[in-house]
């Protein structure tokens, strides 16, 4: 159980101490991953299916590791069809993945919700690893992690996130867990990748980047993905990155010496960070990426039935 | 034979003639024979106690979905035929979009065989505007009027083509059918599965902002007033659409509306406390408050003539999916009454306009029978008990289907007794 939780699904649902909680074993999770053997018990004999169905390398390794590097057997399962195409549906799915008995389903799905009704559906923890535009919330975490190491804590810190808010669940689940651990979110975008009722999420609206970095200690640069040019959300790569792109230039003049630069990857060098500012003294990109195999395994610890959590798989059945 | 039915001690409420009081209403023949303070009753008559109860015209529905022929697994002709009943209605006007559409008169005569068969409400099919409702070409609307359609619609899809929208509405006036049009621009609602607002932000869910429905509105109604056609606005959600339709009446187009309990009671909020249930996704989908709030105004001040179910049963293989997949649509008929006279009941507009907009509002609307008292008028009749209390159970009901966002609620307002034609549909003898 991460507090009342037997999933984690959505950071909009945690307070402030269930953050904390797998924020702070987070830190004994990454001091286990550099031992020079990278293994403890603490999972073993329990199962955790990793449910893709969206293509993702970088996240579904993370849990990989996360359950191995605790013991436990992971499995993982990718489908790049929609339950309709299919033609079984996702509670069909997952009601047949439950009868292996796993004690984890971290559950990637094109459709906001989705891992929600398979939470409602099954009766083991149900991780979300990405649900549509709706949350990400390993990712979240993973983001708080970093820059709380990094600037020393995020009380006060102001984190401004660039780029396609609209179709962000990056963003969302930043936008509902930093400011509960004293962060303050702003938000910068073209005006057609800000959503709708943006105003009203708590994080103040940017069109300009230059005023939106402006003091800011973090700054995170989302994917522009390929397929939302001509959508017509923006008119080409080149326009975005000259106005919403971050450059040596632009970061000398523009953002604070102590500001540390994120990216949820994978990155479009070029596009929203040119390549020596992604590989630069500012950037936290790959500790980002460490630091997800470290928050994956609090999770996973959590709800996979570790101390705080004994038996936590086989209750609540539907 | 002809058996004389008194219905007495409730308080009648027929605003197609401006009564509302407690009076003795008595069917003979299929028709309404009477209406009246002090009656006197024959001994054979058969009677019923209507005292506590509200005794109306049977409601008109302009705007359902039968399934039949196609998709019998979600409902029938004879399903749901008996649903309406069960929900006060006695006349349901049925949604061409079945499998086949009803483009042509062998699905009208389909429908209407079920329907005689049935015995249960009343039952007038719509036809397609276009064939196959490709928006391509125009369906023949002689032979479907003549068949026994009373409007023209390609629900479930707009009019995309404003040209061949034109042609509709002109080529109608020779028929004297009205055209309903379910108004969204599909360009506008892409890939959007709820009302774009801080609720589908929240939920990560693909918006349609309400001037999807705008601003198809507003072409029809200029479209409606170059060609003089009678036009009428399905299940209307946003406040733009309610202002303009309003404007266009003041200007003195020839303009009906339409608006479901859903859009009155419900706002895109619920799709989140329900935990993305797709027993709230409809289309046009769940607006903001201010939407709802614009609609009950409309129904209030007389825009929107009509309160229509746009009941759409689906089976759970349409429903048990992810958000983005389940299909639009939820079920109504039986939960409509109580539903209208709970926001009624917040103030949003009196008791006897709700009965208005179910009865003679809808009649008008569409030009059918019913829908008042009057003397020699069918004899349909709801009688409602305005105070009961129940819990909704859609597996208990008379639909096939239970795609309902108010199952297991409870609601207080219930049908007792429907009559058609003199005959009780639904209720204790």
């Amino acid at each position: 159980m991460i507090g009342r939780h037997k999933h984690c699904i959505a950071l909009a649902d945690y307070s402030r101490e269930e953050l904390l909680q797998v924020l702070d074993l987070a830190v004994s999770m990454k001091e286990v991953l550099r031992r020079p053997i990278k293994k403890v018990p603490s999972l073993r004999g329990k199962s955790i299916i990793n449910l893709f169905f969206e293509a993702s390398t970088r996240t579904r390794s993370s849990f990989e590791i996360a359950a191995k590097v605790l013991s436990a057997d992971a499995l993982n399962w990718t489908s790049s069809n929609s339950s309709v195409t299919k033609g079984e549906t996702l509670v069909d799915t997952v009601r047949n993945l439950e009868a292996m008995r796993p004690d984890v389903i971290v559950i990637r799905h094109q459709s906001g919700g989705a891992p929600k009704l398979v939470a409602e559906s099954v009766g083991c923890a149900v991780v979300s690893a990405g649900d549509g535009a709706h949350e990400h919330p390993s990712q979240g975490l993973l983001d708080a992690f970093t820059i709380r190491e990094k600037l020393g804590s995020l009380e006060g810190k102001v984190v401004t996130i660039v780029g396609d808010i609209s179709h962000s669940r990056v963003a969302r689940s930043n936008v509902h867990c930093l400011p509960k651990l004293g962060a303050k979110v702003r938000f910068c975008a073209p005006p057609t990748m800000m959503p709708a009722g943006a105003a009203e999420l708590g994080a103040p609206l940017f069109y300009d980047l230059r005023e939106a970095v402006d003091g800011a200690d973090a700054v995170m640069m989302l994917r522009i993905q390929h397929e939302r040019i001509g959508d017509p959300l923006i008119p080409n790569t080149r326009e975005y990155s000259r106005y919403w792109g971050l450059n040596a230039k632009k970061a000398a003049e523009w953002l604070k010496p102590s500001c540390v630069i994120l990216h949820p990857g994978p990155i479009n060098r070029g596009v929203e960070l040119s390549p020596d500012v992604a590989d630069g003294g500012r950037s936290v990109i790959l500790d980002q990426v460490q630091n997800g195999v470290a928050v994956r395994m609090a999770i996973l610890y959590l709800l996979a039935g570790g101390a705080a959590g004994e038996g936590v798989g086989a209750e609540g059945r539907a | 034979m002809s058996e004389t039915i008194f219905i007495e001690g409730g308080r009648v409420i027929d605003p197609a003639n401006g009564v509302d009081g407690v009076r003795t209403v008595v069917l003979r023949d299929g028709v309404v024979a009477e209406v009246g303070e002090r009656v006197e009753r024959p001994g054979d008559a058969r009677v019923f106690d209507a005292r506590g109860k509200w005794v109306t015209p049977g409601f008109i529905d302009l705007h359902c979905h039968l399934r039949e022929p196609g998709q019998e697994y979600k409902e029938t002709v004879a399903t749901g035929a008996r649903a309406a009943a069960a929900g006060g209605f006695t006349s349901v006007v049925a949604m061409p979009n079945t499998k086949p559409v009803n483009d042509n008169t062998s699905v009208t005569e389909l429908m209407l065989a079920r329907a005689a068969a049935a015995g249960a409400a009343r039952v007038y099919p719509a036809g397609c505007i276009s064939k196959g409702q490709n928006g391509e070409e125009l369906a023949e609307f002689g032979e479907l009027k003549t068949a026994g359609c009373v409007a023209l619609t390609d629900d479930g899809k707009p009019v995309m083509s404003a040209a061949l929208m034109r042609r509709a509405l002109e080529y109608a006036r020779a028929f004297k059918l009205p055209l309903a049009v379910h108004e969204e621009d599909l360009a506008l609602v892409g890939k959007g599965v709820m009302h774009e607002g801080l609720t589908s932000t929240r939920l990560g869910l693909k918006g349609i902002p309400g001037a999807a429905e705008d601003v198809m509105v507003l072409r029809d109604l200029a479209l409606a007033e170059l060609t003089g056609g009678r036009l009428h606005i399905q299940h209307v959600s946003t406040r733009g659409a309610v202002r303009a339709i309003r404007d266009a009446r003041k200007r003195g187009l020839q303009v009906t509306a339409e608006v479901t309990p859903h859009h009155l009671a419900l706002v895109d909020e619920d799709v989140a406390g329900a935990g993305y249930d797709t027993d709230f996704k409809m289309n046009p989908p769940l607006r903001s408050a201010d939407d709802v709030k614009a609609c009950r105004e409309g129904l209030a001040d007389g825009t929107l003539d009509a309160v229509a179910t746009d009941h759409a049963p689906h089976s759970a293989v349409e429903k048990d999916l992810e958000f983005d997949v389940a299909a639009n649509g939820i079920i109504g008929l039986e939960t409509a009454f109580a539903v209208c006279l709970g926001v009624a009941r917040t103030g949003a507009f009196t008791e006897n306009r709700l009965i208005e907009a179910l009865t003679i509002g809808p009649a008008r609307a569409f030009g059918l029978p019913g829908g008042t008292l009057a003397k020699g008028a069918p004899a349909d009749v709801a009688v409602l008990d305005p105070a009961l209390e129940w819990s909704y159970d859609p597996a208990a009901g008379f639909s096939k289907s239970r795609n309902s966002p108010w199952k297991s609620k409870r609601l207080v307002g219930r049908c007792t007794h429907a009559f058609v034609g003199a005959k009780l549909v639904h209720g204790e003898k």
